[in-house]
């Protein structure tokens, strides 16, 4: 979870089995008709359907439960697909309209069902990028950042971004469609403690909440440690916590009078 | 359609900081003479390592971000890339 805080994304590779995979190819190009925004998961994808089984897939099921809760609603699910040597690349871009809120997210789930090589142009992401407050494509000025992934992984791989990511899918210079399904996930509980947090006090944590990515500018760095201090503290509780200082010194209004 | 023989590129680079000896942490390209099609995610790695090398290869900058300070109760938000230039390069 704290490495989700820092970079804003987890990736699962090849969690889905092949032939889940050849089944979501025809699922996905037959298209996944809309369900209306805020509908319960269980409600939006019918018992077997397989849709509903992806999301069982234990890792999956896991992963979302521990990011978002149980029940969550769907907001919206999409098959995106890019043309073999057609389209653009996307501008990158956060989706929905600018959301600010400083404790709870939302979170997409991206299930590729095909491997993806670098020529297939899959979707570009940049680590670190999600508590930035900025508004759908208005980043679309930005081609390339030090230290962007560049989408390549397996059949099967589920990626979960925090909603603010800054993200797009890239040019598809291969001979292959590509495909990608993306859901949107609303949570319906506080984000509190959601996951196995049997760890939560070791050493690694905190070494990931002090991620660095090498598009950072110098001085905003400091203030996206800043800013995920605060996010820590809405997901454990724990409103003492801290990483060298920086929101303790920040805040720090004795109001005792010297002796 | 213009008749003009000459055409401008346009690099823009993010820098780390306000100096434009400082190094790159984004960039993106634009070509007026069609011959290119940069676009978004296109490569992992800069065209120069700072401001300056661009300078020394015959760039020439025409734009660099102002310093805003922050408003008033947003100075911990981070928001857009706050060190952008941009050059140009004028080619037949």
């Amino acid at each position: 979870m704290a490495r989700f805080v820092a970079r804003g994304s987890l990736r699962l590779d090849a969690v889905v089995p092949a032939e889940l995979n050849a089944e979501g190819l025809r699922v996905l190009a037959d298209d996944v008709p809309p369900v209306p925004y805020g509908t319960p998961v269980s409600t939006a994808y019918p018992d077997g359907s397989f849709v509903r089984r992806l999301l069982e897939l234990p890792q999956v099921a896991g992963a979302l439960h521990s990011l978002v809760g149980p029940e969550p609603w769907v907001d919206h699910h999409f098959v995106h697909t890019r043309e073999p040597h057609g389209g653009d690349a996307q501008a990158l871009h956060g989706d929905a309209v600018i959301d600010v809120r400083p404790d709870a997210f939302d979170v997409q789930l991206m299930y590729y069902p095909q491997a993806v090589t670098l020529e297939m142009g899959g979707t570009l992401s940049v680590p670190g990028s999600h508590l930035r407050r900025t508004n759908e494509s208005d980043t679309g000025r930005y081609q390339n950042l030090r230290g962007q992934d560049r989408l390549v992984c397996p059949a099967g791989t589920v990626v979960f971004l925090h909603h603010g990511l800054w993200h797009g899918g890239r040019r598809n210079d291969s001979d292959t469609l590509r495909y990608m399904f993306k859901i949107r996930f609303n949570p319906t509980v506080r984000q509190q403690r959601l996951w196995d947090t049997s760890d939560l006090h070791d050493p690694q944590v905190d070494a990931e909440l002090d991620a660095m990515f090498p598009w950072y500018e110098g001085a905003t760095g400091r203030l996206e440690r800043y800013n995920r201090i605060l996010l820590w503290r809405e997901l454990t509780g724990d409103d003492g916590y801290d990483l060298d200082h920086w929101v303790t010194r920040a805040t720090n209004r004795p109001k005792e009078t010297a002796k | 359609m213009t008749t003009s023989s000459t055409r401008q590129q346009v690099l823009v680079l993010y820098l780390s900081d306000s100096a434009l000896d400082s190094h790159v942490v984004g960039w993106s390209r634009y070509d007026g003479t069609g011959r290119t099609s940069p676009t978004t995610g296109d490569s992992d790695e800069p065209p120069y390592e700072t401001g300056v090398a661009a300078l020394r290869d015959g760039w020439r900058l025409f734009q660099a971000a102002q310093l805003i300070p922050p408003y008033p109760g947003h100075e911990y938000d981070v928001s857009f890339l706050k060190h952008e230039f941009f050059f140009e390069r004028i080619v037949t």
